[in-house]
């Protein structure tokens, strides 16, 4: 492609700029526009409702049991998704297809059927549900639930930028590294690690956002319990639903903000340390 | 089929063998002409890395152990990699596993590393049966094809990972470290790169720093794959021959995997060479050359000339031309005669086998002529020195051939 003739690919001026403001008009009605409009209607009432709308109980412990899931699930995809990496990009074994569709599971169902997967197998009617009575466990309605449903739905981003990024790199370094007799704890950490930290990090802040963002699943199994079993998103969804909209516009704003962060903390990696990246990003 | 050893011949010249000065392996010098020669010897010395011309004694081995490796059998998907392989290496040897792709020979180096698990057979580090250790636990320095340094870190974090990643109670203290690193750095010739970083290094550095990685923990053997596949022709020459050195000054037992003859019979102690996963001739560079076991390791050695005919009671004979070679200890049938470029002598079309001539080279005093003789599938090549009464056949004239030293295998 790239050797083609520079004149094959230089369309008419017109054109060109014609579908450059058109992309860009699209980007503005459909990112920017409503992003304004969120933070519009969040301050339209002055920064101090903003603010009470922010720290009234319910928004609080909203925002409490938010970063609680984020603060599990993403440690735990992180860890359990190198795990997966590692087995399939360093061992042969029966099934490792299978394993690779399964990693995207998350991505092609729906989270509302996740949510009611859980609450198959976790609800009163569900396959534990004699198990987790007698153990006075409870799942559904309550934060493992909330946690569970996040994990699933938030599993493939680590593992998804790990698979790639290790496949290149191969194991040779991992092989010398043991053959100049490092364990396994050195070898991953000495060389493992800071051969895939980046990757990591990029897919540690997808998994981070995607699981403070998380609505269907977590709607699902939550039980929507004020000032308990809410997160951000559906606390915005109740608030939404009350029609008091300054103070879901409030809420809405902070996740815009985290999301935002998230953004450009996702573009400085890719700038800064894009070669240490799977190659596949180039193309997101 | 490969006929008995003591197949006529063939008296080739040890002299030139052993005159370790000449620039090219045995079988290749002709083919490069000798304007290259000096040129050659030239760039190496201006890298530093060849201050004296080598020798191939066998030399007292000090860090290096003796390496047994007993009917070593290996399958992948019921294709035999490697079948039931012996092999003795001698403490302190320098040996060539040399093959073309497919032969076994990185399969048979992976083995011994432990990077690979045999279906069958022992690996010996001495007495000792290495087969059950892990990759960690054989001690071996093993240099990936690729290098596979750790890019994350310093040329001197690199070659100092092994030692540091030993238990605390073998740990040497960070002085000893430190001061082991300095003597692999100076021995590597780079002793102001221990804080640069790979990337930073050519691909020659690299793979001494590898060397001096792997060196760092007193390998009971050092395996290096293909260790000069990756870098460009004039770094080659430069490395073989430093490493040739590096060989004599550490005598540590070395095998190296290559599909580069010229390479094995420069390099080597001793060459193996493979095919299909099984041995298929064991011995120093001049046995390998001058009496090869078959007619295999005859053209994949050196340059060989291949003339079909029949062996008729002792005698090879070629369809359509005079001559009849004696061959003793060949069975009577169809054969093919093996001779060197310049083991073939020009002569009149009456008095040899008539060829016509296709091209003719002249470089300083070698002529080089590519032949054709009726009735014979593959050219010829004749390489010879040009003396004063000798003119450069035109292209299109004939001549006659007198092979001089040659070896009939029964095809």
């Amino acid at each position: 492609m790239s050797n083609r003739p520079r004149n094959d690919l230089q369309e008419p001026a017109w054109l060109r700029w014609m579908l450059i403001v058109l992309a860009v008009l699209v980007m503005a009605a459909l990112v920017v526009m409503p992003l304004l409009m969120v933070l519009g209607a969040a301050f339209a009432k002055g920064i101090g409702v903003w603010f009470a709308s922010l720290t009234e109980p319910d928004a609080l412990s909203a925002l409490k049991l938010t970063l609680f899931t984020v603060a599990i699930v993403v440690p735990v995809n992180a860890v359990f998704g190198m795990l997966t990496a590692w087995a399939v990009t360093r061992f042969e074994f029966r099934g490792k297809q299978l394993l690779l569709s399964l990693i995207d599971l998350p991505f092609a169902v729906s989270p509302v059927v996740a949510g009611l997967c859980l609450v198959l197998l976790f609800g009163s009617q569900g396959w534990f549900a004699e198990l987790l009575r007698e153990h006075d466990i409870k799942i559904l309605f309550a934060r493992p639930g909330i946690v569970l449903a996040t994990l699933f739905i938030t599993f493939p981003f680590v593992v998804r930028e790990l698979i790639p990024l290790m496949q290149q790199q191969g194991a040779d370094e991992e092989l010398a590294a043991r053959s100049l007799g490092a364990g396994s704890w050195t070898m991953f950490r000495r060389v493992t690690l800071p051969n895939i930290k980046w990757g990591l990090l990029y897919g540690v802040l997808l998994c981070a956002a995607r699981a403070m963002g998380e609505f269907g699943a977590v709607s699902v199994v939550s039980g929507h319990i004020r000032g308990l079993t809410n997160t951000l998103p559906l606390h915005i969804e109740i608030l939404y639903n009350e029609f008091d909209s300054t103070a879901a516009f409030a809420a809405a704003s902070l996740l815009a903000g985290l999301a935002l962060i998230t953004l450009v903390l996702k573009f400085w990696l890719e700038a800064r340390h894009g070669d240490a990246l799977a190659k596949s990003h180039r193309r997101h | 089929m490969a006929t008995p050893l003591r197949n006529p011949i063939v008296d080739i010249e040890r002299a030139r063998m052993t005159d370790t000065t000449d620039i090219g392996a045995p079988g290749t010098g002709w083919r490069r002409g000798p304007a290259q020669g000096p040129e050659v010897t030239a760039a190496a010395d201006s890298a530093t890395l060849v201050s004296a011309p080598f020798n191939r004694r066998p030399h007292p081995a000090r860090s290096g152990m003796d390496l047994h490796i007993r009917q070593l059998g290996k399958r992948y998907s019921g294709v035999a990699a490697l079948d039931r392989v012996d092999l003795d290496v001698a403490a302190g040897e320098l040996v060539a596993l040399l093959g073309p792709s497919g032969s076994g020979k990185t399969t048979l180096l992976r083995v011994i590393a432990g990077l690979l698990h045999p279906d069958e057979g022992r690996v010996l580090f001495g007495q000792d049966d290495a087969t059950r250790l892990s990759l960690r636990e054989r001690n071996v320095g093993f240099v990936f094809q690729h290098y596979a340094l750790f890019k994350h870190m310093t040329v001197a974090e690199n070659i100092a990972f092994g030692l540091r990643s030993r238990p605390r109670k073998r740990r040497p203290d960070k002085a000893t470290i430190a001061r082991r690193v300095e003597e692999l750095l100076g021995l590597i010739q780079l002793p102001d790169f221990g804080g640069r970083y790979p990337e930073q290094l050519s691909g020659g550095q690299k793979q001494r720093v590898a060397l001096a990685r792997a060196l760092a923990i007193d390998p009971t053997v050092l395996l290096l794959d293909e260790p000069f596949g990756a870098l460009d022709a004039k770094v080659r020459v430069e490395l073989r021959r430093w490493l040739r050195q590096l060989h004599e000054r550490t005598g540590q037992t070395t095998l190296f995997v290559t599909h580069d003859q010229e390479e094995a019979l420069e390099l080597a102690d001793r060459i193996v060479v493979l095919r299909d996963g099984r041995i298929e001739q064991v011995g120093t560079p001049d046995e390998i050359y001058s009496s090869p076991a078959s007619d295999y390791v005859f053209d994949f050695i050196g340059r060989a000339n291949v003339l079909e005919g029949r062996v008729e009671h002792g005698q090879f004979r070629i369809a359509g031309h005079a001559i009849a070679l004696p061959a003793p200890d060949v069975a009577d049938g169809p054969a093919r005669l093996y001779a060197r470029p310049h083991d073939i002598a020009p002569a009149t079309p009456e008095a040899g086998i008539a060829a016509l001539v296709i091209a003719a080279h002249r470089l300083a005093d070698r002529i080089t002529l590519e032949l054709a003789v009726e009735g014979q599938s593959r050219p010829l090549e004749l390489d010879f020195v040009a003396s004063p009464g000798v003119t450069t056949p035109a292209p299109g004239s004939t001549i006659g051939l007198e092979p001089l030293r040659y070896r009939v295998f029964a095809a």
